[in-house]
C-alpha cells in the first residue's frame, strides 16, 4: 500500500493521461504555461470534474469513499478564494489562533467583513479555512500570486511546517521559478495536459 | 336568484378599453401592445374553448373524461413551468421536474379534498373537480416556476461559492442549502401574501364568483378558506418537491456541481 497521493492514468477532456505519486511530506511543484491544464488537473484530483483513471489516498481509491470525505482529505486551495458568508468568522468553526498568527492575523479577524478584506488577506485566510480539515494532501493553485514578499514567506513557512509536522503531501502550482527552487522537493512541468519531470 | 347574463355587446364594450390601452402603448412606444393584444385574444379563444369542453364534460360526467382533461391541464401547466425557466434542466428533466412535482402535489390534494372534504356524488363530479384542480394547478405552477427559477439562477450565479464549499469537504446538500432554502421561500411568498391580503385588500376570485352567482356570503367564505388552505399546501408541497428534486439534479453521484445539466433558454427579451 502506497502512502500519500497516487495518481494512475488520470485523464479528463483536456488533461492526461497523468501518472504521479506524491509521498507524505513531499512537495511537488508544478509549472506550465497558461491553459496547459494545471488547474484542471488539480480539480480532477479533488474529484470536482469528471475524469477517467484512479486517484488513491494512502492506497484507498477515491471512488470507494464519499466525495465529501475525499475532499476533506484532499484539500484544494483555488487561485481565487470564494466566501459565502458576510463575516470571516462565519466560515470558521474553531479558529486555530497559532495558525492565524503565523499567517499574520490576530483573533479579531473573525469579526472582519469579507467584503472589506483585500485579495491577499482573503487568500491567506482561505488557507487557514482549508486547514481546519484534517487534510493529508494539499493542492495549491498559485496560492501566493496576490501576496507581497513578507506574506509569501509566511505561507511558505506554514506549508513547510505542515509537511514536516503533519507529513502532508503537497502539489503546488507556481509561476515563480525562485519559489519553486525554495519549496520543491521535486519539480514537474505540464505541457498540453501531460506531465514531465524537470531535472 | 340567477346570474345576470352578459351579452356579446357587453364583452365588446369591455374590449374597447383594452384596445384603448394598446393604442396608448403604441403611441407612447411602451412596446407592450403586441403581447397585450395577443394575450387578450388568447384569453378569449382559450376560455371559449374551455367553455365548450366543460359543457360537453358536464353532460358526460365519466371518470375517464374528467381524468383526461385533468391530465391535459397538467401537461400544459408543466410546459408553462418549463417555459418560465431562464436556465432550465436539459432534456426531459426540464419538463419532468416541474410536471412531476405538480402531479404529486396538485392532483393529490385535489383527489384528497374531493374524497374527504367536499364529497360530491360521484367524487369526480366535473363541476367540482375541474375548477378545483384548475385553481390548484394555476397556483402550484407559479410557486414551482418561481422556486425552480431561483434555484437554477442562484446555482449558476453562485457556482464558485458552491464549489468552494465542495472543496472544503461540504456535502452537496450542505453546499446548496442556503440556495435551496431561499428558493423554497420565494416559491411560497405569493400564496402567503394572498392569504394575508384575502378579504382585506382583495376579494378572492372564486368567492366573488359564488357571490355573483347568488350563493350566501358565508358559504362562499367557507369555500374560499378551504381553497386557500388547499392551495397553500399544494403549492408548498409542490415547491418543496420540485426544489428538492432540482437541487439533487444539480449534482452528480460524486457530489460535483453539474451546471452542464442546465441549458440556457434563448429568451425573446
Amino acid at each position: 500500500m502506497a502512502a500519500g497521493l497516487t495518481i494512475k492514468h488520470l485523464r479528463t477532456l483536456h488533461v492526461g493521461p497523468v501518472d504521479l505519486a506524491i509521498s507524505p511530506g513531499e512537495c511537488v511543484v508544478l509549472t506550465g504555461a497558461s491553459g496547459s491544464g494545471k488547474t484542471l488537473l488539480l480539480r480532477a484530483i479533488a474529484d470536482l470534474d469528471c475524469h477517467e483513471g484512479e486517484v488513491l489516498l494512502d492506497g484507498v481509491a477515491c471512488h470507494t469513499m464519499h466525495a465529501h470525505d475525499w475532499r476533506s482529505g484532499v484539500g484544494l486551495l483555488p487561485a481565487e478564494s470564494q466566501w459565502w458568508g458576510e463575516s470571516i468568522g462565519a466560515h470558521f468553526q474553531q479558529p486555530d489562533e497559532a495558525l492565524l498568527k503565523q499567517l499574520g492575523f490576530g483573533c479579531e479577524v473573525m469579526d472582519w467583513e469579507v467584503a472589506r478584506c483585500s485579495t491577499g488577506e482573503r487568500q491567506r485566510l482561505a488557507l487557514a479555512r482549508l486547514l481546519q480539515n484534517r487534510i493529508k494532501v494539499l493542492l495549491l493553485d498559485e496560492p501566493t500570486a496576490s501576496l507581497d514578499a513578507e506574506n509569501v514567506s509566511r505561507v511558505e513557512a506554514v506549508v513547510k511546517q505542515l509537511r514536516q509536522e503533519r507529513a502532508i503531501a503537497v502539489l503546488w502550482v507556481s509561476h515563480d521559478p525562485a519559489q519553486a527552487e525554495r519549496v520543491a522537493t521535486r519539480r514537474m512541468r505540464i505541457e498540453s495536459g501531460r506531465l514531465q519531470e524537470v531535472v | 336568484m340567477g346570474v345576470i347574463a352578459l351579452s356579446p355587446l357587453d364583452l365588446a364594450l369591455a374590449s374597447t378599453m383594452v384596445l384603448l390601452l394598446a393604442w396608448i402603448s403604441r403611441r407612447m412606444q411602451f412596446g407592450i401592445e403586441r403581447p397585450l393584444l395577443i394575450s387578450a385574444l388568447r384569453t378569449t379563444v382559450q376560455l371559449t374553448l374551455i367553455g365548450f369542453v366543460l359543457k360537453v364534460l358536464f353532460d358526460n360526467a365519466t371518470l375517464i373524461w374528467v381524468a383526461m382533461l385533468a391530465m391535459l391541464m397538467l401537461l400544459i401547466a408543466g410546459r408553462e413551468v418549463m417555459a418560465r425557466q431562464d436556465r432550465r434542466f436539459a432534456g426531459w428533466w426540464g419538463y419532468g421536474v416541474g410536471t412531476l412535482s405538480m402531479f404529486i402535489s396538485s392532483v393529490a390534494v385535489t383527489v384528497l379534498a374531493l374524497n374527504m372534504l367536499i364529497q360530491p356524488q360521484p367524487w369526480y363530479l366535473p363541476q367540482y373537480a375541474i375548477p378545483l384542480l384548475g385553481m390548484l394547478l394555476g397556483n402550484t405552477m407559479n410557486g414551482i416556476a418561481l422556486g425552480l427559477d431561483r434555484l437554477t439562477t442562484s446555482a449558476w450565479q453562485q457556482r464558485q461559492q458552491i464549489e468552494a464549499r465542495l472543496m472544503l469537504g461540504h456535502s452537496a446538500s450542505r453546499a446548496i442549502e442556503d440556495i435551496r432554502r431561499d428558493s423554497m421561500r420565494v416559491g411560497l411568498v405569493p400564496i402567503v401574501n394572498a392569504m394575508a391580503a384575502a378579504g382585506v385588500i382583495s376579494l378572492p376570485g372564486m368567492m366573488t364568483g359564488q357571490i355573483l352567482a347568488g350563493a350566501p356570503p358565508m358559504e362562499a367564505v367557507k369555500y374560499q378558506i378551504l381553497i386557500m388552505f388547499l392551495i397553500a399546501s399544494g403549492t408548498g408541497f409542490g415547491t418543496l418537491g420540485a426544489v428538492w428534486l432540482g437541487s439533487r439534479r444539480l449534482f452528480d453521484e460524486r457530489e460535483r456541481l453539474r451546471l452542464d445539466r442546465l441549458s440556457r433558454q434563448n429568451t425573446k427579451k
